[in-house]
């Protein structure tokens, strides 16, 4: 592959740098270029650390204290953002609902339109960034807001929270939750995949029965049961951990399988026996010459194993058997969405879903990108 | 061949074990020990139980004896189809289950068998017209397919029809029928419920092997066989799906093991959302309220029709398919 590369190549003074250049890239310079050639895969990764950005400076991009409860609010739709006034001046504004009490029918309803400013920058609710430092500012806000104006961009929910903070402050811990449990399945399929390679036998057979009787499976059923079983009394901290822990138990078999194939398949290369006739020892051999030559592979199926976390904790926080209240995940935000009457009401409950499925398909694009980036002799 | 048969009957008992004991575990999970919650539940109705009583029911379920005691007295009763009785419900746990699990089975099988009847011409057309406008569309559908839970899926579909038809699309029979007993007509009217969730279950799994079945295609359609198959006159379709098809068929074979348990998996949830009665709502309703009997029985009855179905399909493929044997003997 790499020789008819070469004769492809006219031979002028800057194929031959080229020529040269490829020669001596690392392994990861390599999967690098071949990278940045995958539009989509690009794009995706670009989308993917947005995300992060967001989930990390969750409360700045907040408009509202998304824990804030508010009764005369309940299923305020959303808010659009006008950029010019009346006039044709720019002015961006939302025109905000004041709710009142219809005093005879004692029901709710949203009158009294007045326009507000919008600001960047602005002062809202406090908060910590990262845990360390004090803040209370915001990107977006409004401007000289009146007691009883409040911003929705994307409306409020069932107990009036402002759905549009929920779901950037929800995005921290799904986004962090499969990071979590991806880091936890891919040490036991590392550690597995890697044993059972090495040592071959009845340490290989016993693994490979084990990945596939947990393959055999139908995972979400006990998940639920293994998810229900965690004590009502224990802290939002201990179950997140509780369930990245039930969902990376169900979920190693794919990375091991990875990371066995690869190591049966480099076993028989010329460069490790080399290694090994120079007297390596084994652990020089693994972390030196092999993991280097299979990182990428990892870092592809990595990437191609976190939209199913997503999924699954998304999907068990959905039944109510995953995280609780008052942790906020976009699965909690789903829940409020089914119910079919709420949402037939209030259709932007539905909101989370946009950002589940942006977020998994960038990562399976990027997974796909890394894969095929992966092998740069293929 | 016999050989592979034993083999892979020892593994799915070996499978059916651990989802038993994972069952089992689940039944124990919950602080407390639940002869006392089954005795405070009966003394909350009204009933009394007798200290006799009570010291005979714990001695029935060996507590305060070790983890596999109790295990074993739980297996030998199992065995014999006494599964307990449901705390919620205060009847036998197979009895409140009922139908349900075969109407989870059953539309587990009618999503599979969708799978499969979507995936295998998309595949097909997907290959053989590469890069046209068909294929793209298609790509793009299964991407779609690949990145919408299908939990998320249903919950669309409700609302749109819900929306735009003023119809609530959830359930598996119309009303009349919810607790009829069996006719041919209330199987008439399932038969007409069956595929809005059957798709909306199979959507995923299918995206998946569409991808699969086209990438196989492609390598075989560049095959020399094919080109003689041309070369000797054969019309184009003749062509295609004798030989190239044929042999690209692998895959329908190989991932049935773990797509089988996927839409098991997926059933449970999606029946939540469209209120399909299947074991889905019973089983978060009896996770939730901690009637650990019926739950950890569903878990297990689900495990192992999966672990079943699996085997038996794996079989059939094997009878069906002659390279399979052949790569065995």
């Amino acid at each position: 592959m790499r020789a008819r590369l070469f004769t492809r190549l006219p031979v002028t003074e800057a194929a031959a740098d080229a020529e040269e250049r490829f020669a001596v890239a690392s392994q990861l310079q390599l999967t690098w270029w071949r990278f940045r050639r995958h539009r989509l895969a690009c794009f995706s990764g670009v989308v993917v650390v947005l995300f992060y950005l967001l989930a990390g400076f969750a409360d700045f991009f907040a408009t509202m204290d998304p824990h804030d409860t508010e009764a005369r609010r309940t299923y305020a739709p959303p808010q659009a953002i006008r950029f010019l006034d009346d006039d044709n001046s720019f002015r961006p504004h939302v025109t905000v609902l004041r709710a009142r009490r219809d005093p005879r029918t004692f029901r709710m309803v949203h009158d009294q339109a007045s326009k507000v400013d919008l600001g960047l920058f602005v002062e809202g609710y406090p908060y910590e960034l990262f845990g360390l430092f004090q803040s209370n500012i915001h990107l977006l806000g409004l401007k000289n807001a009146q007691p009883g104006e409040t911003l929705h961009l994307l409306g409020t929910d069932r107990l009036g929270r402002d759905l549009w903070s929920r779901l950037v402050v929800a995005t921290q811990v799904s986004l962090t939750i499969g990071l979590v449990s991806v880091g936890i399945s891919l040490f036991l399929g590392v550690l597995l995949g890697g044993v059972s390679a090495i040592y071959g036998g009845v340490v290989d057979t016993v693994v490979q029965r084990l990945i596939e009787i947990i393959r055999s499976m139908p995972t979400i059923p006990l998940w639920m049961g293994l998810a229900a079983a965690l004590p009502n009394t224990w802290s939002v901290t201990r179950i997140y951990f509780a369930i990245t822990v039930i969902i990376a138990l169900l979920a190693w078999t794919d990375l091991a399988r990875v990371v066995r194939g690869k190591f049966l398949s480099l076993r028989e290369e010329d460069f490790i026996a080399a290694a090994e006739l120079a007297g390596a020892g084994q652990m020089r051999v693994i972390f030196r010459h092999m993991l280097p030559s299979f990182l990428s592979h990892i870092i592809a199926a990595t990437s191609l194993a976190l939209p199913a976390m997503i999924i699954s904790e998304t999907s068990l926080s959905f039944l109510g058997l995953g995280l609780r209240p008052p942790a906020i995940s976009w699965g909690i935000l789903l829940q409020d969405a089914q119910n079919i009457e709420a949402l037939a009401l209030a259709p932007w409950l539905l909101a989370a879903a946009v950002p589940v499925i942006t977020i998994i398909l960038a990562f399976n694009f990027l997974g796909d990108g890394l894969r095929d980036a992966a092998d740069p002799y293929g | 061949m016999l050989a592979f048969i034993v083999r892979r009957l020892l593994l799915a008992i070996l499978t059916i074990w651990v989802i038993s004991v994972l069952s089992f575990a689940i039944i124990q999970l919950p602080p407390g020990d639940f002869v006392t919650a089954y005795i405070a539940q009966l003394s909350a109705s009204g009933a009394s139980v007798s200290a006799a009583e009570a010291v005979a029911l714990r001695e029935l379920y060996g507590l305060g004896q070790p983890f596999y005691v109790q295990y074993a007295k739980w297996m030998a009763r199992v065995i014999v189809g006494d599964f307990g009785v449901s705390m919620e419900w205060n009847r036998p746990v197979t009895e409140v289950i009922g139908d349900r699990l075969w109407l989870t089975i059953l539309i587990s099988f009618a999503a599979l068998m969708v799978t499969w009847g979507l995936a295998l011409p998309i595949g097909i057309y997907s290959a053989v017209r590469q890069y046209s406008a068909g294929d793209y569309l298609f790509t793009l559908i299964g991407f779609i397919g690949l990145a919408v839970p299908n939990f998320l899926l249903a919950l669309v579909v409700m609302y749109l029809s819900f929306r735009f038809l003023g119809a609530n699309v959830g359930g598996l029979f119309s009303p009349e029928f919810e607790v009829a007993d069996w006719s041919w007509a209330k199987a008439w009217d399932l038969a007409k419920h069956l595929p809005l969730p059957a798709v909306i279950l199979a959507l995923g799994g299918t995206a998946q092997l569409i991808r699969i079945m086209r990438a196989n295609l492609l390598d075989e359609l560049r095959r020399p066989y094919v080109v003689t198959a041309r070369a000797k006159g054969l019309a184009e379709l003749r062509v295609i799906l004798k030989y190239p098809v044929r042999a690209a068929l692998n895959p329908f074979a190989s991932t049935v093991a773990y797509l089988f348990p996927y839409l098991v998996s997926g059933s449970v949830i999606i029946s939540i959302v469209l209120s399909l009665p299947t074991v889905g709502p019973l089983l978060v309703r009896s996770l939730i309220s901690q009637d650990m009997f019926l739950a950890g029985t569903i878990v297990l009855l689900l495990g192992v029709l999966t672990v079943v179905g699996t085997l038996i399909s794996d079989l059939v493929l094997m009878w069906v398919d002659p390279r399979i044997r052949y790569q065995l003997d």
